[in-house]
């Protein structure tokens, strides 16, 4: 007998429906020009369809500790590569670095 | 589980399951075990694509301007699409997976069939964004030469700022690789098709579709990045390309 949990239909068809409403919310949200907020509101409703993925899809909710903390890892060593990088690319102008 | 140690926990008596390795102690171990396995393997695609995406980062920001105008010239409505049936897509795959939990031949078959459907139909639209973008020479290296077509279908030059060349570079390579994984998912929902087909998954053994979907599900992930980042970054400047 496994112990696995089993996701309700309407669980799914829940998430969908949320995805598939943030794909068009972020559609008609992009149609306007919100100057420097474009990019974050693209990107908060972008994670939020990846965590809704992840948490339900994947079933990441239902697995180990050690499986969530290997999850969580990987995308935090993506910031940790996304904050490096560009500590280094934005911060060379102000030494004044030939050729930057 | 009330009982996990290790010379017990198959209970007394109990007989292992044929699909139980003997490296495992139980089943619900051997699929925990394939879960973590398959993510540390996902860990390393989110590092692969982490790579693009940064290097999609420094150029937006080397070239504002070249990656706007650029961008506009993608079509958001095929976009668009294209991110709706492969959330489609990912849900046919949760349910070919659940289909195995709850003992349904019938349901994984044709949840595994509906997921392929989607993900060739994806394929298919990416063809034609592909074929227009050779079309308007907006393909970097020895064939750019950037053009605007007319209502009437003449193909007049377009000028674009500097890095429009680096944002296709990234645009193709990027939905490329991505594509790329879609095509191997494609190969793989064909032997799990297969192998539901002969009966192989059950509520006690459904490994193997449960890890193929857990790929499935990632590569939706990423294009989920890709369309606000390629496609909506220009929306708002109109499409008047």
């Amino acid at each position: 007998m496994s112990s696995a949990h089993i996701t309700p239909v309407r669980t799914y068809v829940a998430v969908f429906g949320a995805l598939f409403v943030l794909t068009i919310v972020t559609a008609v949200v992009a149609y306007f020009d919100l100057k420097f907020m474009n990019t974050f509101v693209a990107l908060t409703i972008a994670c939020t369809k990846a965590t809704l993925v992840v948490w339900y899809f994947m079933g990441v909710r239902y697995n180990t500790p050690l499986t969530k903390v290997v999850v969580v890892a990987g995308f935090f060593w993506l910031l940790i590569l996304f904050g490096l990088g560009m500590s280094d690319y934005l911060t060379r102008p102000w030494l004044g670095v030939p050729g930057r | 589980m009330a009982d996990s140690h290790p010379s017990t926990a198959l209970g007394a008596g109990a007989a292992a399951h044929p699909k139980l390795q003997h490296h495992f102690y139980n089943m619900d171990q051997q699929l925990e075990a394939s879960i973590l396995g398959m993510w540390i393997f996902l860990v390393t695609e989110i590092m692969f694509f982490g790579g693009l995406f940064m290097a999609y980062i420094v150029y937006r920001t080397a070239y504002p301007d070249g990656w706007a105008s650029s961008s506009q010239l993608l079509n958001v409505y095929l976009g668009g699409a294209n991110t709706l049936v492969l959330i489609c897509s990912s849900v046919t795959m949760a349910l070919a997976v659940r289909s195995a939990q709850v003992g349904s031949r019938r349901g994984q078959i044709v949840n595994l069939m509906l997921t392929m459907l989607f993900g060739t139909t994806f394929l298919v639209v990416k063809y034609f964004e592909y074929a227009e973008k050779f079309h308007h020479g907006l393909v970097p290296g020895a064939l750019w030469n950037p053009q605007h077509e007319l209502a009437d279908g003449t193909l007049v030059a377009l000028a674009l700022p500097s890095g429009s060349q680096i944002f296709f570079s990234l645009y193709f390579i990027m939905t490329g690789i991505h594509a790329l994984h879609m095509v191997v998912g494609l190969a793989l929902m064909a032997i799990i098709l297969w192998m539901a087909w002969k009966g192989r998954f059950s509520p006690q053994y459904y490994g193997p579709i449960e890890v193929s979907g857990l790929y499935w599900h990632f590569v939706d992930i990423v294009w989920i990045f890709l369309f606000p980042l390629l496609y909506l970054l220009g929306f708002h400047l109109g499409q008047g390309h």
